[in-house]
């Protein structure tokens, strides 16, 4: 470099810093490694700044909560009494009927069978720095008994599995991240087809046959063929269906808020979970999975902490 | 040692801007953490791309081309990092818009805002060709040339790069 004229030295720099780095990119395809050791660092030295902020919007968001944002408390309060008033009518409506008390036991039952799945809740903590890819990062990581391809719901539905399990943090590939896929099938029909991201708020279920009858508003739960999440957990709803080719183009609406999602629940196995079912009410047969991690998500830790994955394994 | 001296090309007279210690790195440091942080709460912030922005203002202030690059390459691995994309998609991409930014703002006066939304914009623009193309062409990951939400993702970040760019003005040494 000494030798040549200044104004090619920086473009030479250029050339080989170029160079060195599509070499990078060669080395972990062919090797499918991803630079581990570089993003252990990197993770390890932003996920506590990311924890300390994500900390810091929660407190600040409760202090505008409980006292900045009280402004018009009074007249809030006057209608929260109001409300409360009728409420209070409509529970007592709701204790008489017997129907719905035997729904609530059933939930209950329900409720104590899921305790036996390890999970834990886990905060979010960062998403991806790469504006074209939907991964997350959360506040657990190998030391809460994270492993890589665990998968990660939230009440309300599926959110992605674990992409890369550190230390103290976790990196969580979002169903639509264009990368991204879940065994599913449709609730009624049970036509089974994987469901895929495409980097947009909507997903792709691949491979229904053109013959197969599909209707707008199906349910779309995952059939646990994958071996990450189990069977019927909600992913999602059709919203749209159209011939194509071979197979149809069908679009589905997440279940779970991916968008603005602060805390999700890690499944903590990667051997097939099977969910207790219970054998639902004709009417609500639909809806009775939806409430699987809702039950368990009351007190995940402690049902977390009863059964670790290290305990079952050998 | 001069805090700021003029590089003479031609018949100008070009500034070579410097900052207070540690402002490079702290911007840096700020940008890839915030690049990450932000969309949780806010999810359009994910349309930004802070550290481009970073590297175009510090190549642009800086006018060496190889700091600049040098700059690109540590802001593009770190954000590969904390993405999941390879190391290196993004630190070729981010090497080069560091080299011309540098090598463009040590020919033309860039402090003007209109002149730093139109670099800002180009550069942009630029980046996210040479993303796709290592997409396609390294990666065999095949990604569309152009979308809506790149033309919109350009305008956002070019305006938010003047007044970004205005504020690491203030720490300038002057």
């Amino acid at each position: 470099m000494a030798g040549l004229p200044s104004r090619h030295r920086s473009l030479f720099l250029l050339l080989g810093v170029v160079l060195l780095q599509v070499l990078l990119l060669a080395v972990q395809i062919k090797r499918d490694s991803q630079g581990r050791l570089l993003r252990v660092w990197t993770v390890s030295a932003v996920s506590p700044v990311e924890r300390s902020g994500a900390w810091g919007v929660g407190k600040v968001r409760d202090a505008w909560r409980h006292y900045f944002a009280l402004s018009d408390t009074a007249r809030q309060n006057e209608q929260l009494r109001r409300e409360n008033g009728e409420l209070k009518l409509e529970i007592m409506q709701l204790q008489g009927k017997s129907a719905e008390a035997d729904r609530l036991a059933a939930l209950l039952n329900f409720k104590q069978k899921q305790n036996k799945v390890p999970m834990v809740v886990a905060r979010v903590i960062g998403s991806s720095a790469d504006p074209n890819s939907n991964v997350l990062y959360i506040d657990q990581g190998q030391r809460d008994g994270i492993r890589k391809n665990m998968g990660v719901i939230t009440p309300e539905g599926v959110v992605g599995k674990v992409m890369e399990a550190y230390r103290d943090a976790s990196q969580v590939l979002v169903v639509t991240d264009r990368d991204s896929g879940v065994g599913a099938m449709i609730a009624d029909s049970r036509i089974q087809s994987p469901v895929g991201g495409t980097g947009e708020p909507l997903l792709n279920m691949k491979y229904v046959g053109n013959d197969d009858e599909v209707a707008v508003g199906s349910r779309v739960v995952t059939s646990g063929m994958d071996r990450i999440f189990p069977k019927d957990l909600p992913v999602g709803v059709i919203t749209q269906v159209k011939q194509g080719g071979q197979y149809k183009q069908i679009r589905v609406k997440p279940s779970a808020n991916l968008e603005k999602l602060e805390e999700v629940i890690v499944l903590l196995t990667t051997d097939p979970v099977v969910l207790k079912q219970e054998p639902p009410p004709a009417e609500s047969s639909s809806t009775a999975p939806a409430k699987v991690p809702s039950g368990s998500a009351t007190q995940p830790t402690s049902a977390a902490n009863a059964t670790k994955p290290s305990d079952k394994r050998p | 040692m001069n805090e700021t001296y003029d590089l003479r090309v031609g018949e100008s007279h070009i500034e070579v801007h410097k900052f207070h210690g540690g402002t490079i790195l702290l911007s840096l440091l700020i940008a890839v953490v915030l690049q990450s942080f932000l969309p949780v709460y806010i999810a359009k912030a994910g349309m930004l791309d802070l550290p481009l922005l970073i590297t175009i203002y510090f190549g642009l202030s800086r006018r060496n081309p190889s700091t600049g690059l040098l700059l690109g390459t540590i802001i593009g691995l770190l954000q590969d990092s904390l993405s999941k994309t390879p190391l290196g998609l993004f630190g070729i991409a981010k090497t080069i818009i560091g080299y011309l930014a540098s090598s463009i703002g040590a020919r033309l006066d860039t402090e003007h805002p209109a002149a730093r939304f139109a670099l800002t914009g180009a550069f942009f623009v630029l980046h996210q060709g040479i993303v796709i193309l290592i997409q396609k062409l390294l990666l065999a990951q095949p990604q569309p040339w152009f979308t809506m939400r790149l033309l919109v993702a350009c305008l956002v970040n070019a305006t938010l790069g003047v007044f970004l760019y205005y504020l690491l003005d203030r720490f300038r040494k002057s």
